[in-house]
């Protein structure tokens, strides 16, 4: 009898290749004969290209081929999720080009490729090329950007503006706060984030002259995604043609979502050089203008409500910057996943929201860990502090009077969520948001802060305490909803798994996500064994690959558990009920008096009529003895499409001291109560809380990436971006509450980003509560030492 | 123009022919296959080239192959005795010390150094000798539990911690 590991916390299989240093990453793959390209970028944030002179670069040592816009014939980038999509919103589309031809629009931009026999080469002869600029003005700030006058970016969008999108009831909203007691304004600030995984992005190309068809090894979080994406938007290149490979994926965090110029890139060099194989891989410093930012909103948000604490209404405008061009799904990060979620865990009886979307001379923006909803969530979470100090009552008790009840649900939020056409809508279907916060408030000590707060300032430290009550929206999504609102990719959302038990008994499944650190060779076995009754050793999870894969959409959104592994589920079930049909049929008894004991199938009353799944798959894959409507092979594929979203929520609290002098922050404890339904592996849960955490923290205290008005990037490496050190970090003190999804049968939520969603706001409220004696009730993001001793000047009347 | 030099890696003396300018990482990686060892930044920031050359934990990337001659080099690849894994390498998988695995062999390496240097660190101390290394996974938490871990094991003779080169 195998021992069932399903809520287990089991050593991960995965990880004996990645502590031997037998991982195999993208840069770590070489092929015979394989050529090596490098990719000029543009220098300027804006400007427009009078010509490009290759000629030198072309004689320099080792040079195979230089390529420049002009030779490759393909489409620019796919955008795949407007904003609004059928709903009538107009958005405007400038997306990139394999490389820039008549103009740039950040820096970073590629507008040259060489392609030489060693990097070292490829990167010299980047020199050689000769490009004659004609500089434009620029603009980084996206509120600025649509202001008249603004340097304008591309023809055909007047004042910068990609689309303008409303959600929620504008008028009632209005009314509400027309009406209110109290209303609290306040412009916040999400600044732009570089996410920064450990290993950088890079693509190998492979065209085989032989079969006319291409392999693509990219580190990518969708490779099924990029295929069709590649083929049917990009180069024309038919899908059954071309292959997609990710290898092991060194983090991610959104930024591998997405199909980017270098991927067609490599497809067109490898064929230019008759095909041999082209690897390209960026850069520490050049991913900064080639891969991804993240955030970047400027909001102006107005809070409504009673002295008794209720709140009444939320109005928000936001400017969302999405960068020079646009990333493939850019619009759909800060409309469907920010302003359908603004209204959190609360019970508003109105919201409107208003976001303008905007091309700068930045690098493009899309989504980064959380994805929408950490910007949703820093917006309502400072809401209701601001809200809670202007009436003078605790923000946790605002917090109370205010939460969604345990009977409302489910529920459907004023802010546009369930909001759909032809009847198809999501709504929030579970959640029981004050035990939660009630245990993280007793964890923390919340009772004894005030004098918490005095023993501090006696040493010339500030203390604050800070709360983030967060949900999210995870496990997306329904492909009928997605494709009904018209706001989701311009495909479905479903998943898929296969699983073969071989002769053997031993069980390969194949399945359509695909990891970048979360552990997934490890969680769908555990779930397989579970649903066969087989050793976790016996099954084997492959990924990552077009060809051996079903097709599925990739791993983001906090949706392999609860789409992904309810696919497999489902496959494991088609599996059984083959098994139990064959069983029957070695047993010779009815099918429905078989009866499944983990591996066991058995006839029920007769204990010693029984056969193992194992014995079961040898003779179906043998085929020797079938019944007559049965085909050989236990294999079996399925394909699961949710219903509905999955809802974690929870509550973390931050607890912060300032140094009075130097305005140094020091995070000196962080407690988390997440609710994200039952736990495949806790191990791997609290590990994935514990980096959202040090992300979101990372935002809040030490990181931003900051442009000069040139469009210059001023924070341009790892040398200018702080990344949180261990140093710098508390030990994270998790807890839990078990609020099962209804919606999948595992009852898994998804947890990949409830810590990077709820952090940042935590430490954020924290940090302004320490300031609030000085007369500070707000302070934009980073934290950093200096930004905090110039508010702290500030409000002593001292120069800032 | 190529510099001859010649040095042990893993223990296993060797002799490569390669350009001044190439970087310990690159002639680890490139030359002699030895792609556990990453590059994760330009900047010398990030930690994820980290290796032992003499015994000190060096952040590959800072060195040029030149510099390596007649030194002895240690890789991720060569903590493990043969199928025995170093105790940081078990502790890392038991107390799940790595997501992508991508920072971990150079994060094991300097860990190996504090543990020849510091038997018995605090939890500070521990994040204090990771601070060159960059996770973007962790938090760090359950790497300095997997660091603590594996002192521990050191400690009560489990192993000895192979830093020297």
């Amino acid at each position: 009898m195998a021992i069932d590991m399903l809520g287990s916390p089991v050593k991960r299989t995965e990880d004996p290749r990645f502590i031997t240093g037998k991982g195999r990453y993208l840069d770590d793959i070489k092929l015979q004969n394989m050529a090596h390209m490098a990719i000029l970028r543009s220098p300027y944030a804006h400007a427009n290209i009078r010509s490009i002179d290759t000629s030198a670069a072309a004689r320099m040592p080792g040079v195979i081929r230089v390529i420049t816009g002009a030779d490759i014939p393909y489409n620019p980038l796919p955008m795949a999720w407007p904003a609004g999509g059928s709903s009538g919103i107009q958005n405007n589309v400038n997306t990139p080009r394999a490389l820039a031809t008549d103009s740039v629009k950040w820096t970073g931009e590629g507008v040259a490729a060489v392609i030489a026999e060693t990097p070292e080469q490829a990167v010299d002869a980047l020199d050689a090329i000769v490009v004659d600029w004609a500089p434009l003005p620029a603009v980084v700030d996206a509120e600025k950007a649509t202001q008249p006058g603004a340097p304008q970016l591309h023809e055909n969008a007047p004042n910068n503006v990609v689309f303008v999108w409303n959600v929620g009831d504008k008028a009632g909203t209005d009314a509400a706060i027309d009406a209110a007691e109290v209303v609290v304004r306040q412009r916040i600030v999400n600044q732009r984030l570089i996410p920064n995984p450990m290993e950088v992005r890079g693509d190998i190309g492979w065209y085989n002259p032989g079969t006319e068809e291409y392999t693509v090894w990219m580190s990518s979080q969708t490779p099924h995604i990029q295929r069709l994406l590649l083929t049917a938007f990009v180069t024309g290149i038919p899908e059954h043609k071309v292959r997609c490979i990710s290898p092991d994926v060194g983090g991610a965090f959104g930024t591998k979502i997405f199909c980017y110029a270098d991927m067609a890139l490599v497809m067109f060099a490898s064929k230019a050089i008759g095909g041999r194989p082209v690897k390209w891989v960026e850069s520490r410093r050049e991913s900064y203008g080639s891969t991804i930012h993240g955030r970047d909103h400027i909001t102006y948000l107005e809070i409504a409500g009673a002295r008794d604490g209720q709140v009444t209404g939320l109005r928000v405008k936001t400017y969302a910057n999405l960068g020079g061009r646009l990333s493939t799904i850019g619009p759909g990060i800060p409309t469907t996943l920010y302003g359908r979620v603004l209204a959190g865990p609360y019970k508003f009886p109105n919201v409107s929201c208003e976001v303008t979307g905007v091309y700068t001379n930045t690098t493009f923006v899309d989504a980064y860990r959380g994805a929408g909803r950490p910007e949703a969530t820093y917006v309502v979470e400072r809401a209701m502090d601001l809200f809670a100090a202007e009436i003078g009552m605790d923000p946790a008790e605002v917090r109370r009077r205010n939460f969604l009840a345990p009977d409302q649900f489910p529920y459907d939020n004023p802010s546009g969520l369930g909001t759909a056409v032809n009847g198809e809508k999501i709504f929030i279907d579970s959640g029981n948001y004050e035990p939660a916060m009630d245990k993280a408030l007793a964890t923390v000590g919340y009772a004894d802060m005030a004098a918490k707060k005095a023993e501090a300032k006696a040493r010339g430290k500030l203390l604050g305490v800070g709360l983030s009550t967060y949900i999210e929206v995870c496990g997306v999504a329904p492909s009928k909803w997605i494709g009904a609102v018209g706001e989701g990719w311009g495909a479905a959302m479903w998943e898929s798994a296969n699983i073969k038990v071989h002769l053997t008994g031993k069980i390969i499944a194949t399945v359509g996500t695909q990891p970048q650190g979360q552990g997934h060779e490890t969680t769908y076995a555990q779930v397989i064994a579970h649903e066969l009754g087989v050793p976790m050793e016996d099954v084997i999870v492959q990924h990552s690959d077009t060809q051996g894969t079903p097709f599925g959409y990739g791993s983001y959104g906090s949706r392999t558990s609860s789409v992904g592994m309810t696919a497999a589920v489902k496959a494991a079930a088609k599996v059984r009920e083959k098994a139990r049909r064959y069983a029957a049929h070695m047993l010779e008894a009815n099918v429905e008096d078989i009866e499944v004991d983990g591996a066991s199938y058995r006839v029920k009353g007769s204990p010693d009529k029984v056969k193992t799944i194992q014995e079961i798959a040898f003779a179906i894959d043998l085929g020797f003895s079938l019944p007559p409507d049965m085909e050989p092979y236990l294999d079996e594929t399925a394909y699961h499409d949710t219903t509905n979203c999955t809802w974690p929520f929870g509550t973390h609290v931050a607890v912060v001291e300032i140094d009075e002098e130097s305005g140094k922050v020091d995070l000196v404890r962080y407690v988390a109560v997440d609710d994200v339904g039952k736990k495949i592996n806790p191990m791997i849960v609290d590990g994935q809380l514990h980096g959202g955490i040090a992300q979101g923290v990372g935002q809040a205290l030490w990181e931003g990436a900051i442009y000069g008005d040139d469009g210059q990037l001023q924070s341009g490496s790892l040398l200018d971006y702080a990344l949180p050190r261990a140093s710098w970090l508390p030990n994270l003190e998790l807890d839990e509450t078990v609020t099962p999804s209804p919606v999948n049968p595992l009852g898994v939520k998804g947890v990949g980003e409830a810590g990077a969603i709820a952090s940042t706001a935590a430490v954020a409220n924290a940090v302004v509560d320490a300031l609030r004696p000085l007369g500070i009730r707000h302070l934009d993001m980073p934290y950093t030492a200096q930004t905090v001793w110039r508010a702290i000047q500030g409000s002593k009347g001292g120069q800032a | 123009m190529s510099e001859h030099i010649t040095f042990v890696v893993n223990g296993i003396p060797r002799e490569l022919d390669v350009e001044p300018r190439r970087l310990l990482v690159q002639a680890l990686r490139e030359d002699l296959d030895l792609t556990g060892t990453h590059v994760g930044c330009d900047t010398s920031q990030c930690g994820a080239c980290t290796v032992h050359v003499d015994g000190m934990a060096v952040k590959s990337c800072t060195m040029l192959a030149v510099q390596a001659e007649g030194s002895e080099v240690r890789t991720i690849e060569g903590l493990a005795d043969g199928d025995t894994l170093h105790p940081l390498q078990a502790a890392f998988w038991e107390k799940h010390g790595l997501q992508c695995g991508f920072c971990t062999p150079g994060m094991i390496m300097t860990a190996a150094d504090l543990l020849a240097r510091n038997a018995d660190p605090s939890d500070d101390e521990i994040r204090h000798a990771i601070d060159g290394n960059i996770c973007r996974c962790t938090g760090y938490q359950n790497i300095v539990a997997a660091v603590r871990e594996a002192a521990r094991v050191i400690r009560s003779g489990g192993a000895t911690v192979a830093a020297q080169g």
